[in-house]
Formats: structure tokens, sequence, C-alpha cells
């Protein structure tokens, strides 16, 4: 059932919501046993909220499934961002995207599974206690990452369902494009992240992971917006991103970024990407090949230079005294008692990016590596915005591989991890809207494609997606 | 700066991390690959590029400094396992 026809029957009262729940949340436990989707259902949240959608059938997702990156905060329902060092967080507040889809009658089933605070690629790089989600084609591979539980839940769910990612450096067109479904990185500071559990302040985003290209135009306009409680977040008015399914692509033009379909393109990958450039082509879209020397280069040292940094100082509040996890007093003193619990309770990679980001912020090293990163992004920031004179959209593939295997991810040095997302820090540094396009399947493992737009245009991507989707 | 086990574990210091003797050794080799791999930004001239800290240019956003509702301080305290008289019970200070 599409989710408009959804949103009508529990209007209308020929899907009995509450009944309806209880289905979907057996369904969730069942998937989460065999594929590790969630940190947590929250049962008796969405019970909750069915019986009000019950009484009260109103909103543009009345009783709409939704579940939630665990790095977003939602009332009441533990919240940890994949950390232990959050274990036991009960947020006494929801986030600014959480209150406005509740307020449009959504349903929360759970908290997804995501490497620590995002720290990767694969959620592999999970953290301690948490169990890795798997890919729902092949359980022998990965999710993507870091919102790898948004997107198997999107694609394993039999029933309606929207999901609400995040994403600082790909974190969430990685997952979409590893597990076949869409997913929608808007413009910075175009969704609040008041209530999101920080990684790194100058690029966190939210965005919603989805089925259908319909279904991210739709939460995508739900969640924008401007936000007082949030100084990052943008004052301008929000398009309506569904009028833009309708609407014709014919005469766009499209820039094919050149290392996108380049040799260090897997095959498969680069033959989707290209037949999906054929298929603009025949819609009447105009596509030529462009450079971004900047990103190419720069890109990944650029970007974990600065998320790191970021990451630093953000996990620095994590002391085991307010919140989360905690230690006895036992008359230690503050360093050691601080030292005790971030050390028993930080995974492996938060500790490498917290040391990275620590190093790249020092006395001595400062100007050398985060102030010469963030230099450079100005110029990664300015190719972009040349190249968007001309172009509605740039397109490559979101990841250069298909969805890999445990074991060979369990292989890679830690710069060759990093390296993996090459083509999707860019845009994260830019604070540029990108969107994953599944792209059908190869050797029986999903694919898909990315589009880039220029600073709030979303609407053209998604015009884009619909025009391949009629396809 | 050359990466050493001795700098690694004085870094992790710094951000209150006490590392164990496995991950010192494990960190090590895995950090010198990716530092010295990011040292490639220096051959960049960058003289005169103003930096981004972030991907928007932003201006301050204020507010009237009023007195307004917030959490109450039970909640406040309520995720908190160390407390005292409505406070946070931190580790000795002096």
């Amino acid at each position: 059932m599409k989710t408009e026809e959804f949103i009508g029957k529990v209007k209308s009262g020929e899907v009995d919501i509450v009944e309806y729940i209880h289905k979907v949340i057996e369904e969730c436990k069942k998937i989460n046993d065999e594929y590790h989707y969630f940190n947590k259902i929250s049962e008796e949240l969405a019970l909750k909220q069915a019986e009000n959608i019950k009484k009260n059938p109103k909103g543009k997702l009345a009783g709409l499934p939704v579940s939630i990156k665990d790095c977003i905060c939602v009332k009441g329902v533990e919240t940890r961002a994949g950390s232990a060092i959050l274990n036991g967080y009960k947020p006494e507040f929801n986030a600014t995207a959480i209150e406005k889809i509740i307020k449009e009658g959504a349903i929360i089933i759970g908290k997804t599974s995501q490497d620590e605070f995002g720290f990767g690629s694969f959620s592999t790089n999970m953290g301690k206690g948490f169990q890795k989600p798997l890919n729902p084609f092949d359980k022998e591979r990965c999710c993507g990452g870091s919102s790898g539980g948004c997107g198997g839940i999107v694609q394993k769910a039999s029933f309606p369902h929207i999901s609400l990612g995040e994403s600082t450096g790909g974190s969430i067109v990685n997952p979409a494009s590893f597990c076949g479904v869409y997913g929608l990185c808007p413009t910075y500071g175009r969704v609040s992240r008041y209530g999101l559990i920080d990684y790194g302040n100058s690029l966190d985003k939210i965005g919603p992971m989805a089925k259908d290209i319909k279904d991210i135009a739709l939460m995508q306009k739900i969640i924008s917006g401007f936000d007082k409680n949030e100084s990052t977040s943008l004052n301008s008015p929000v398009d309506d991103y569904s009028a833009y399914i309708r609407k014709d692509v014919k005469g766009m033009k499209v820039g094919i970024i050149d290392f996108g379909i380049g040799e260090s393109i897997d095959e498969p990958v680069r033959n989707k990407t290209l037949e999906t450039i054929d298929k603009l082509n025949a819609k009447g879209v105009k596509a030529e090949k462009v450079s971004l020397p900047f990103s190419k280069k720069y890109g990944i040292p650029v970007y974990f230079l600065i998320a790191a940094s970021e990451a630093s100082t953000n996990l620095a509040k994590y002391c085991g005294m307010r919140y989360g996890a905690s230690s006895e007093l036992n008359g230690s003193s503050f360093n050691e008692y601080f030292t005790k619990v971030r050390s028993e309770y930080l995974g492996d990679e938060a500790k490498r990016r917290i040391i990275l980001g620590t190093f790249a912020r020092m006395a001595g090293q400062r100007d050398a590596y985060y102030i010469k990163a963030a230099q450079i992004r100005t110029k990664v920031i300015e190719e972009y915005k040349r190249l968007f004179k001309t172009y509605d959209a740039l397109i490559s593939p979101a990841i250069n591989i298909l969805p890999p295997k445990f074991d060979e991810i369990d292989k890679l040095s830690l710069l060759q991890a990093y390296t993996i997302d090459a083509l999707t820090v860019s845009p994260n540094l830019a604070g540029l809207p990108h969107l994953s396009i599944p792209t059908g399947m190869v050797n029986k493992l999903p694919s898909g494609v990315m589009l880039t737009g220029d600073h709030l245009q979303e609407g053209k991507l998604i015009q884009l997606a619909a025009a391949l989707r009629k396809e | 700066m050359e990466v050493t086990r001795e700098m690694i574990a004085h870094v992790a210091g710094l951000a209150r991390l006490n590392l164990t003797h496995e991950e010192i050794e494990k960190f090590t080799p895995q950090l010198k690959e990716v530092i010295e791999a990011f040292s490639q930004l220096a051959a960049e001239n960058t003289t005169g590029v103003k930096p981004s800290f972030h991907p928007i240019e932003l201006k301050n956003a204020l507010r009237e400094d009023s007195v307004k509702e917030c959490i109450s301080q039970e909640q406040a305290l309520r995720n908190a396992k160390h407390k005292k008289d409505g406070y946070f019970k931190g580790p000795k200070a002096v």
C-alpha cells in the first residue's frame, strides 16, 4: 500500500490504526532479531500514539510508522546515537524534527542502529554492546553507514514507512544506495538540528529515507523550516517539494562528475550511472562532463580533519555525570573520573576520531591541519557554486562499490575505509543537498546514483528523480 | 610531527582518554597512516583564503535576554545517577 493511500485509510477509519501498529511492532521485532535495524523499538510510545490517532485521525502523516536514527532525540525513548556512553539516556524533550512529525500524526516505531555517533561508512563501527545491521539483500554484507538501520528497515518493512536519517559526510546517501532506497540529505540548516546529538556541528543534517520519491518530498517539507532554538537554521521559505514530482525535466542541465565515472569506480556501479544518464538524456536532459579538482584531491582529508575536530570537542561533554553511562565516584578526582568513564564506554572509532580531532586542533598543529582544511573547504564550496551557475544538478554514484561483505571491510586499513566516502564528503562540506536514487539490482545487490544540487534546490533533485521513476 | 605511541597516548590523555596497551598498539599505525596522508594539505597554497567554518554564511542569531520557562530541576536531574539535594554530584574537585 502506498503511503498516501494508507494515510487516507487511517483518516477514513478503514485501517484500524491500533491493530495495525501492533502488527507493525511485531514485524519490526521479527526483522530486528534477524537483521539488527533497531537499537530500541519504541512499542509503548507507538501504541500510545496509535490510540491518539484512532481518536483523532489528523495530519499529513496520520498513522504513518516512522523510524528514527538513534542520534535524534525522542522524548522518553532511550536515545544513544549508537554509543554505550549514552546507555540509559532518555531525553526530556523532542528534537524539532520529531515535534514536527508528531504534530502531523506520525507514529514513532523505534530508534535505528548506526555507527557510533555516525563515525563510519558501513555501520560496522558499532558502539560497545551494539549489533551491526545486516544488508537486507545479503546478510554477509553491510547496510552502509552511518544511517544503516534506517536503510535496512526502509527496504525490509512490508508496511508504509519513512525513516529519518542523519548525514555528516554521506551517512544518508551511502546506506540508501547500499539498501536500494531513496535518501535525501538536505541543505545544511534546512532542517533544524535542535535535539540532534552532534557529530560535527557544521556538517550534520537530518533527512528522510524512503522507498518512494513521493514520500521523500512529503517528509522533507514537514521537517524543513526555521527554528528559533537552532542558531544555524535557515530562515528562508520552504518549497512545496511534492509539486516537483510532476514537473517536466526537458531542458534541464546535469553535470557528470568526471571522477564519478572514472577508473576508481567499480564497473557495475559505473554502468548503472551511465545508464541513468542515458535515461535522463532520453527525457530531454542535457548532460556533460564536469570536474571538481579540489573535491577530488582534498575532499577526504579536509572532511575528516574538520569532522574529527568538531567531533572531538562535541564528545568532550560525555563525562559520566549528568546523563548516560557513569561509574562509582569512589573518591576519584575530576580527571580520573571522566577518564575512567570515557575510556570504558567509548568505542574504538570514537576514540580514534577524538585523537585525530584533538591532534588537528592542538597548539602547533592547528594551522597546518584544522585551519588549512577550513581554507580548502572554501575552495571546495567555490568550485561547486561555480558549476551551479550552469547546471541544475551534478550526477555521480554515491559510492564506488556495491555493498561489501563484512570480511572485506575488516581487511581495509583505516585510511582505505575513510576513502570510501570520496564521492559524498564534498557535498557535505559544501552543505549542498544530495539525493540517492535506487537504480535497480546488479548481481543480486542494490545500486544507486547520487544527484547533488545547489543550496536549497532539493526540489530539482526530486524532479529529476521522479522523471527517472516514470521510466 | 612524527606519529609515535607516546604522541598518541599524550593526545588521548589531553582528551581524557586512557588507552590500554592494546589500543595504543592498534591505533598508532592506523592514525600514523591517516595523519601522514592528510599532511598533503600543506602542499596547497592557501595564502589569503578565508577559512569556512560553516558551509553557508551565517549571521549571529541573537534573541532577547528575557526569562523563559525551561525544563525543571527534577527533569534536569532525571538522567543522572549521582545527585544530592537537587544538584548533580560530581567527583572531588579539591
